[in-house]
């Protein structure tokens, strides 16, 4: 936890305090390629496929997927992510089931299947690929917050 | 790292959980679980999101002056506790390690030098540069050597501020939003069609109709939150049909009844011919049509809207001209008459029986229709026409300005209706749909500003293309962005953006809260607050208005869009930018700053500090000494108030999630132009398309004219670009959060798998996408989400590391003048990186 709080403290003074250094490039995610020119493409990454869990930013936010889902139909006919996900298949798939937020329909009541306002999948939910992220994200959970909030009131670690 | 199957995943849960069972302890740091309340409160606030038109609610956590969590607001009627990926994802947008924290201003030994280094500076430097530069370019050439462009991300009282400290204070009309390339066709339509802005119907019509046309929309993917709308009604009532077209399959297809993939630009012959079809077949709502519409004949050959040097606007018989003459109905029905059946199906490419079925739809009386549409129609270079000719066959079947019948214009930028358009940024317009070559609305202007006559320019400034044409020319020296990515964005780069920017001639000042591709173009950045850090309020694509107020405070010294205008107005006083004549006449006026003239105005400043918010900061109202945010929305609202855009009361807003104008009587206005629905219908009326001096909405007769520039022999692809659902425009916020660039990390070339294996490339293959302009590398895929017919490939846009406005080219609409990012000519060529 020390750790942590020291993070939010770089970052808090780097927000306050960060002092540019004199240079012509700045647009961080070009990587120092001059505006005119191309640098050459990154090859195109692999998709994460560990099935490996990961925690979330905070409660709210959709899991991520930890696994491939190429080819995956989610269409009118069918919903590929169901056969793994729904209320049913976890027993033999132990898959997590899909949240129960998502049987509840606009006015908030529960509905007997999954609610059609939830059927696609993928505008919430995504795969990730082995790529690097360009910058670092400063996001820092509610957790480590607490913790800082702790200290500064004088609690203990 | 060792590869981890599902199975290994699955066998440690059942270990836990058995070990659970027998009451072995685990190790799990989550048992460490803070319960105190006052450590794990946390402050909910609503505000809307920072992303697309859509207008979601969103409720943001906030705890020690950080952004925690957020999640869709369910009290919200738009999106009633939904988000999409990137709406989930707004908590982390802000924290970007990059983000800007002081101005940096180009230098070389210690003074302002248009090749040197970017060098940290305070505030007064950078604005006493930026002051040197504008009056400089005043004094030497006039007003219309300055120049701003602006967004329709902007908060209502920031665009409000730019537009009057440039319409009113250095009286140039040369500031335009970045909504010229994303909303100016919808705006031209509506004008020319209803004589008024912005959509008659609302999203309540998506519970309400029985068939969705998806005009060029992927709305899976761009409006995600209106798309669980649209699915949930599909799927819940089995007789509703969804049909989409676009010039290629995209996850909007997944939904798709009636599937079409149309040769790019013969959009303008499906419509046509469906109108033909409704006439053919007797499905004409007469008694509608006799009382409601006018028919017109629109001027044709009207030019690409490129430079006038330029052989196709040379060739062109009436360049620009939005002229038309009265017709009959009669009239009407022989000039679409040619458009058959089979002449729609040969040109477009879509069998003739989908024609048909599309066309049933729109002529069944008993099917209410809503169509849905954004840049497919909107970035087009007769994009104006398709607005008008999707509003002919709603008015020729009266399906229009009811429940579920709803030609609806969706909105790209969260405030591109509220900011951009109502609040009258774009270079010829003023607040309220009024105009600027108008002289009684110029003079209703100067009413309000209390300015004296003559102040406001009467003349069209320089427009989105025009402004790149011109910084690369010379005429426009002093140029000031803020919250856009233009560089980006803006079409023709190498061509004209790029060589504007770094055009000695030029200062560039670039507003953003990231150092951006503009960014590195410009010669001074100054570091902005974004969302939740300021106080705002956006209008979207339904006409709500939503406020939010500030959470957090800024990073280091970055301030609002709102104070940097108004901080900046300090500067100049009126003798340095306003005429003699002017003055001499109006001498009250004489020796004042532009901030006293338009801000400290008794109106402006009218409301006291304290009637903000406690429990919420305000960094520019607490500099400024009073409620600054109340008193320019206020004002703003006088211009709309009884001419049927009326806005509710500034508090009114912090208190509820958003209410469509026009608010009358604290009721806000669901569908407008229909009795009953809207209260600026004369009674009796049943329709009133008020906007027009006689209550009629036009019907206009336009044929198909060919693209800009089509695929040949030497390019023979069609180049479209657009978004993808993970990031938003330029990807400048959602690139810099790690969970959306590992989604979607990099633009690709998305291209039809025969194209590619006849040039012997593959997925991955890296290859060059050239035009006639300029060039990218990227990389070939063959199986993703967007699956093109031969001989079209799509590139998005969001990538900073592929610009793809390299190659694409600057026609724009004559009429609207937004540019076709849909349409160029391109080839491939593999190269061996």
């Amino acid at each position: 936890m020390k750790r942590q709080t020291a993070l939010i403290a770089a970052i808090l003074a780097a927000a306050i305090g960060g002092a540019a250094l004199a240079q012509q490039s700045v647009a961080t995610l070009r990587g120092g390629t001059p505006l005119a020119d191309n640098a050459d493409p990154m090859v195109i990454p692999k998709v994460v496929n560990t099935d490996l869990r990961q925690v979330r930013n905070y409660p709210e936010q959709p899991p991520l997927i930890p696994h491939k889902i190429d080819g995956y139909q989610i269409d009118l006919n069918a919903n590929k992510c169901l056969t793994c996900h729904s209320r049913e298949a976890i027993e033999i798939s132990q898959a997590p089931m899909v949240s129960i937020t998502h049987f509840m329909s606009r006015d908030n009541q529960f509905l007997a299947s999954v609610t059609p306002r939830r059927y696609f999948c993928n505008q919430c939910h995504v795969a990730q690929t082995e790529a690097r992220p360009l910058v670092e994200n400063g996001f820092v959970d509610i957790d480590s917050v607490l913790e800082y909030v702790k200290n500064q009131q004088g609690g203990s670690d | 790292m060792t590869e981890v199957t599902r199975r290994d995943v699955i066998k440690a849960q059942a270990v836990a959980a058995a070990a659970a069972a027998a009451g072995i302890p685990i190790p799990a740091a989550a048992q460490n679980l803070i319960t105190e309340a006052e450590l794990t409160d946390l402050k909910w606030s609503k505000a809307p999101c920072r992303f697309c038109g859509t207008g979601c609610s969103i409720m943001v956590a906030t705890k020690a002056g950080r952004v925690v969590a957020t999640h869709g607001d369910a009290e919200a009627e738009v999106n009633r506790g939904l988000n999409c990926v990137k709406g989930y994802f707004l908590s982390k947008i802000m924290y970007g390690q990059d983000r800007l924290t002081q101005p940096l201003l180009r230098k070389r030994d210690g003074q302002y030098h248009k090749d040197g280094d970017f060098e940290p500076v305070s505030w007064d430097e950078a604005f006493d540069t930026m002051a040197e530069k504008w009056k400089k370019a005043l004094a030497e050439k006039g007003p219309g050597a300055i120049g701003m462009f602006g967004s329709g991300q902007w908060t209502v009282w920031e665009g409000y501020a730019a537009a009057k400290l440039m319409k009113a204070g250095f009286r140039s009309n040369n500031i335009d939003p970045n909504a010229r390339h994303c909303m100016a066709s919808a705006v031209g339509g509506f004008m020319r069609t209803f004589g008024i802005d912005e959509p008659m119907g609302c999203y309540d019509d998506f519970e309400n109709a029985d068939a969705f046309v998806l005009w060029g929309s992927n709305m899976a993917e761009m409006h995600p939150i209106l798309w669980t709308r649209l699915a949930d009604r599909r799927f819940s009532h089995s007789h509703v049909k969804v049909a989409v077209l676009s010039t290629f399959i995209h996850r909007s297809f997944d939904l798709a009844d009636i599937p079409a993939v149309f040769t790019p630009h013969t959009d303008l012959v499906i419509l046509n011919y469906i109108a033909n079809y409704i006439i053919q077949n007797g499905a004409v709502n007469e008694d509608f049509v006799s009382k409601h519409v006018n028919f017109r004949k629109g001027a044709t050959d009207i030019g690409y809207g490129l430079r006038d040097d330029h052989p196709l606007q040379q060739a062109a018989a009436n360049p620009n001209s939005g002229a038309s003459e009265e017709m009959t109905f009669e009239e009407f029905a022989e000039f679409v008459s040619e458009y058959t059946l089979e002449k729609a199906a040969e040109m477009s490419g879509v069998p003739a029986d989908t024609l048909e079925n599309i066309a049933k739809l729109y002529a069944d009386p008993e099917t209410k229709v809503m169509s849905l549409w954004t840049m497919g129609v909107n970035q087009h270079t007769r994009g104006v026409w398709v607005n008008n000719m999707i509003y002919n066959v709603h008015l020729l079947t009266g399906k229009i300005s009811q429940p579920g019948n709803s030609p609806f214009s969706l909105t790209g930028q969260p405030s591109a209706c509220g900011t951009a358009r109502e609040v009258g940024t774009f270079s010829h317009r003023l607040p309220a749909d009024m105009v600027v070559k108008n002289p009684e609305h110029r003079a209703i202007a100067e009413k309000i500003w209390q300015l004296p006559e003559g102040t406001v320019p009467d003349w069209n400034g320089a427009h989105a293309v025009v402004q790149n044409r011109k910084l690369k020319d010379g005429e426009i020296n002093c140029y000031w962005v803020q919250v856009n990515n233009n560089m980006q964005a803006a079409p023709n780069m190498m061509e004209e953006g790029l060589p504007g920017y770094r055009n000695p001639d030029n200062f560039i000042v670039v507003s953003d809260a990231y150092p951006t591709v503009t960014a590195e173009a410009a010669d001074l950045i100054l570091p902005a607050a974004m969302w939740v850090e300021k106080e705002g309020a956006y209008g979207n694509a339904e006409r709500r208005t939503q406020f939010w107020y500030q959470l957090v405070n800024a990073p280091g010294e970055s301030k609002s869009d709102m104070w940097q205008v108004v901080e900046f107005s300090k500067r100049f006083t009126t003798d340095e930018v306003w005429p003699a004549e002017i003055l001499d006449a109006n001498p009250e006026y004489k020796g004042k700053t532009l901030f006293e003239v338009l801000f400290a105005n008794g109106k402006v400043d009218q409301y006291e500090l304290t009637e903000k918010a406690k429990e919420y900061g305000n960094h520019e109202s607490e500099d400024f000494g009073f409620y600054i945010q109340k008193g320019l929305f206020e004002e703003y609202a006088e211009f709309g108030r009884g001419k049927a855009h009326d806005l509710a009361s500034f508090d009114t807003y912090h208190e509820i999630r958003g209410l469509r104008w026009p608010v009358v009587d604290g009721k806000e206005t669901q569908w407008r132009f229909k009795e009953g629905y809207d209260p600026y219908v004369t009674p009796g009326s049943d329709f009133e398309f008020y906007g027009k001096p006689d209550g009629k909405a036009v019907i206009f007769a336009l044929p198909f004219e060919p693209a800009a520039e089509s695929p040949d022999e030497e390019y023979p692809f069609w180049l479209t670009t657009g978004r993808v659902l993970e990031h938003w425009h330029s990807g400048s916020m959602t690139q810099r959060v790690p969970e959306l660039h590992k989604a979607v990390p990099d633009a690709l070339v998305y291209m039809h798998p025969d194209d590619a294996q006849a040039m012997g490339v593959r997925r991955g293959s890296a290859v060059k996408v050239e035009s006639r302009r300029g060039h990218i590398v990227s990389r070939v895929e063959t199986r993703g989400r967007n699956k093109p017919p031969k001989g079209l490939i799509f590139v998005p846009w969001f990538d900073a590391r592929q610009l793809i406005n390299k190659v694409t080219l600057d026609a724009t609409d004559p009429l609207s003048k937004q540019t076709d990012f849909k349409k160029c000519a391109v080839k491939i060529v593999p190269v061996g990186v």
